[in-house]
């Protein structure tokens, strides 16, 4: 089977770069990159490094909520923390390690050398982290007046006039703005890179009706960049206007209005959710198969499904504004908008469950990740419906509840899946494996924690609970699961440390991969592990959407069926 | 139902840490008597309610069916070891069971939708029967003042109305805005929230059933002290709903014994900021305290109206409540003393 990739293996000298030469000349050379692999690498690292700090933010903040009237932290500090927490999470997490893989993944996929256009790539990775470093250089400068908070509390989502200089002097929010603009303008970037290297770049062969799906899927994500990075961009620049011009877009006390600040986030914000949960879904749309032994059932609907999730997601932002008082009209039309982008989504864990059905299905670390991630997505869907009847959301809205939902579909679903993916391509990327039993460890310590944490932060919403309080009443009932809410982040941080040593350790350590460890069915596994800088030394021809299930089946290729 | 009045509010820290029965905090969800949305009291909440349990239902039967395939499929087609190593047979897909699950949550979500529309309009858009009585609720960076413009009655911190009848419906509306940043008014045994957003005027109903203190806070982050933001509905019934605005429609009380008090709130910058009617305190930035003695929590909520609370709020609000847009009075004992006097008094 791994005859086929023997070619460009003869080819490849993985030892020519690296070890010969001087720190200073590595550095250089990572510096000035502009191969994708590379600044797929430098994304992920990044983004792994704001885990840990945004992952410590939210310790801190269960430590606060551990116990009723604690007092931990201030509640300026508490405020301080969850803006962090939710900006750096959702801007300097979640999009650089999306951004990551695709950058990684999606050249080697269609069997390209390179993006499009690789030096537009690299800008777009290094203003990215630079708006990461001035969000939390607002710790250092982002006083400016004398008792004015430091680092941004206004909320991940700022709702306005909180942001006007009237309530939020200093320049704290001015750091969150501009840090905000600039991962934006990164993200435009990769987005239009990626987009015009899935429709220029693909190797002979690769018709779109081709492409890996994961390819369709981060096609679709860039799309929804463009659409969604525009609006919020223009909000961040009227804010900045607002705060510095004297001009009244968002600020209420010259008859602004608070209510627009909400339209324009929330076209942003909501999309957003799925320009992050697609690559989770793209992920999984290559591990189920490879570790069920079996082609992905219904391949058009998939692609179908996306991209109608990907149009439906723009007209369902007003459901985070159930509560504003947009009146029974619009409150009826986004809670259908809403219910309906339940059937695309539904038709993706029916085709998951029918690729598994009949399978061969292995156990392997990615596959693990993979099937808790099916289980948790579930319900996660599910209690997006429970907050997408409107009138159940005027309870539910800004409540734990809320929140139990949205971390269910940001760690239950996207971390999973991120954990998956590093499994599955880390081999690909280092050509070491990682772990399996630390694999497996990482896997159940974190499948503890995050039901303990986030199945049970559920119900301290539905008694009563708001969100973003640093500490709240000891009458209410809430005490006994604030306290298991609490616990469960102890397992959590503890697998992910596991996780950074099993990183560190596999990378010096690690059992050799080889070109194909997991006997996979695309074309990065075509090549050595891992890949020259060019990716494949002769540009490789496909027949069908696996082209190397048809190598190595010659006598019953997919071409003959799809 | 005997109903708690008084909750055993602010209880030690500690308190509620002993891990109680399974079966006493699945009751807890329903029975709470503080802020659980699963034991509603007036209509809009009841109406939720009842198509919460819809819901609830519809997804866990979802959940079973979908979650037990998965269950089923990972069980029955697992790797086994010494299995045959030829790869199963590939199956590409298959239209017709694509469309039936298509339409299968089609008809579903249109069920869904349905019964949601039903709730969005009853709670939404009924007319306002001529009995309401109507109250005007202005959030503030944390507290609530709440303004009777038929009775003229100005309060804060705590919503008296009337138990409503349901054969005599007396409704209270509410009319919201906000003077500062955005708020949300949530009381969850009386309705689900809405929003207080500055230069928007928001309405809801409420209708209590029965006598007693309804607890709730503001939903809608709000600035530092957004977590002591709570709120009182008190539904009294009629008669005593009479009483209390009747209390309230007095001018101030001027209790000769409690005139050096008086004096020295009106002489300091208590007055700038606070209202006490028949004096020369007219501020409006914070709560109207004209009858601020018949309350039974200061800083809205924050603590009980005890003179000792009351006098530590004044000398420093910030003990109770960092954050609180009061500055601390650093006044003399004897003046600090004389104002916790006064205003005691004020019932």
């Amino acid at each position: 089977m791994a005859t086929s990739t023997r070619v460009t293996g003869h080819l490849d000298n993985p030892t020519a770069s690296g070890s010969h030469r001087g720190a200073l000349a590595v550095l250089q050379d990572w510096l000035t990159t502009v191969d994708h692999k590379k600044i797929g690498l430098m994304y992920i690292g990044y983004a792994l490094v704001f885990l840990l700090i945004a992952g410590f933010q939210a310790l801190l903040m269960r430590v606060q909520l551990l116990v009723p009237n604690n007092n931990f932290v201030s509640p300026e500090v508490f405020n301080r923390l969850f803006t962090m927490h939710g900006t750096t999470m959702v801007f300097f997490v979640g999009m650089p390690i999306l951004f990551g893989f695709g950058n990684y993944l999606v050249p080697l996929m269609i069997g390209a050398r390179d993006m499009a256009f690789p030096r537009l790539n690299a800008f777009s990775f290094w203003i990215s982290a630079f708006g990461g470093f001035l969000l939390y250089f607002s710790y250092f400068a982002g006083s400016g007046l004398y008792g004015a908070g430091t680092a941004p509390d206004v909320g991940w989502f700022a709702y306005a006039p909180l942001t006007s200089r009237v309530f939020s002097p200093g320049h704290s929010t001015d750091y969150w703005t501009l840090s905000i603009f600039l991962s934006g303008i990164g993200s435009i970037g990769t987005a239009l890179n990626i987009v015009a290297t899935t429709l220029c770049m693909r190797c002979p062969g690769m018709k779109l009706n081709r492409m890996p799906l994961l390819v369709w899927l981060y096609l679709v994500v860039a799309c929804l960049v463009f659409v969604t990075i525009s609006p919020l961009t223009a909000a961040q620049i009227m804010l900045c206007l607002d705060r510095y011009l004297g001009a009244h877009f968002f600020d209420t006390q010259a008859g602004g209005s608070a209510v627009l600040w909400m339209h324009f986030f929330w076209i942003f914000g909501h999309p957003e959710v799925y320009i992050l949960v697609m690559p989770a879904f793209a992920f999984a749309n290559e591990i189920i198969p490879v570790f069920s032994r079996k082609a992905i059932f219904g391949y058009p609907a998939m692609v179908a499904a996306s991209v109608c999730i990907g149009f439906i997601s723009l007209s369902v932002w007003a459901h985070h504004m159930f509560t504003v008082g947009m009146g029974p009209g619009p409150n009826a039309f986004f809670t259908f908008a809403t219910m309906v982008i339940a059937v695309p989504t539904g038709i993706k864990i029916f085709n998951w469950l029918a690729t598994l059905w009949g399978g061969n299905i292995h156990f392997t670390t990615p596959m693990i990740f993979s099937i808790g991630f099916l289980f948790q997505f579930l319900i996660a869907g599910l209690t997006g419906v429970m907050l997408a009847v409107s009138p159940f959301d005027w309870q539910l809205g800004n409540s734990y509840f809320v929140v139990a939902h949205f971390h269910y579909v940001l760690v239950g679903g996207i971390l999973f899946m991120i954990f998956a993916a590093f499994y599955y391509w880390y081999p690909k990327m280092t050509g070491r494996m990682l772990s399996e039993r630390l694999g497996k460890w990482h896997f159940w310590l974190f499948v503890i924690g995050f039901h303990l944490t986030f199945d049970f932060m559920h119900v301290p919403g539905l008694l009563g609970m708001p969100r973003r309080i640093y500490t709240y009443e000891a009458d209410r009932g809430w005490a006994i699961w604030n306290l298991i809410v609490s616990s469960g982040a102890v397992f959590q941080a503890a697998a992910t440390l596991l996780f950074a040593y099993n990183l560190v350790h596999s990378y010096f350590k690690g059992e050799i991969a080889g070109p194909d460890p997991w006997d996979a069915w695309t074309l990065e596994w075509s090549t050595s592990s891992p890949p020259p800088s060019y990716n494949f030394a002769v540009t490789p021809t496909v027949d069908s959407r696996r082209p190397l299930w048809d190598r190595k089946h010659p006598e019953e290729t997919d071409a003959q069926y799809e | 139902m005997p109903f708690c009045l008084e909750p055993k509010a602010f209880a030690v820290p500690t308190a509620g840490l002993a891990f109680p029965h399974p079966a006493h905090l699945l009751a807890a969800l329903f029975d709470q008597p503080s802020t659980s949305m699963f034991a509603p009291q007036a209509a809009p909440a009841r109406s939720i309610f009842g198509l919460s349990l819809l819901v609830i239902g519809v997804c866990a039967g979802i959940f079973l069916v979908v979650g037990g395939m998965l269950l089923y499929v990972i069980v029955r087609y697992r790797h086994r070891r010494g299995h045959t190593v030829r790869e199963p047979a590939q199956v590409y897909g298959s239209n017709q069971i694509e469309l039936s699950w298509t339409v299968i949550p089609i008809l579903i979500v249109v069920m869904l939708f349905l019964a949601s529309a039903r709730i969005i309009f009853v709670n939404q858009s009924v007319p306002k029967p001529a009995t309401a009585l109507d109250v005007t609720v202005i959030g503030h960076q944390y507290w609530w003042e709440y303004r009777y413009p038929k009775l003229g009655i100005v309060t804060a911190n705590e919503l008296h109305v009337p138990v409503s009848d349901p054969k005599h419906p007396t409704p209270t509306y509410l009319t919201m805005s906000s003077a500062d940043t955005d708020h949300s008014f949530w009381v969850p045994r009386l309705a689900g929230k809405m929003d207080l957003i500055p230069n928007k005027v928001n309405t809801m109903w409420i209708d209590p059933e029965q006598a007693g203190l309804y607890l709730g806070q503001c939903a809608q982050y709000c600035g530092v002290q957004h977590a002591k933001m709570l709120i009182r509905v008190y539904a009294d019934s009629p008669a005593d709903f009479d009483a209390w605005a009747a209390q309230q429609q007095k001018t101030a009380l001027q209790d000769p014994a409690a005139a050096q008090g008086r004096a020295a709130f009106e002489g300091n910058a208590c007055a700038n900021c606070h209202t006490v009617s028949g004096t020369s305190a007219h501020g409006v930035f914070g709560p109207d305290l004209s009858h601020v003695g018949s309350r039974a929590t200061i800083g809205s909520g924050a603590v009980p109206n005890t003179p000792e609370n009351l006098r530590a709020f004044i000398d420093d609000p910030a003990h109770y409540k960092p954050g609180a847009l009061m500055p601390a009075m650093h006044l003399n004992q004897h003046d600090l003393d004389a104002i916790t006097h006064y205003l005691t008094t004020l019932r």
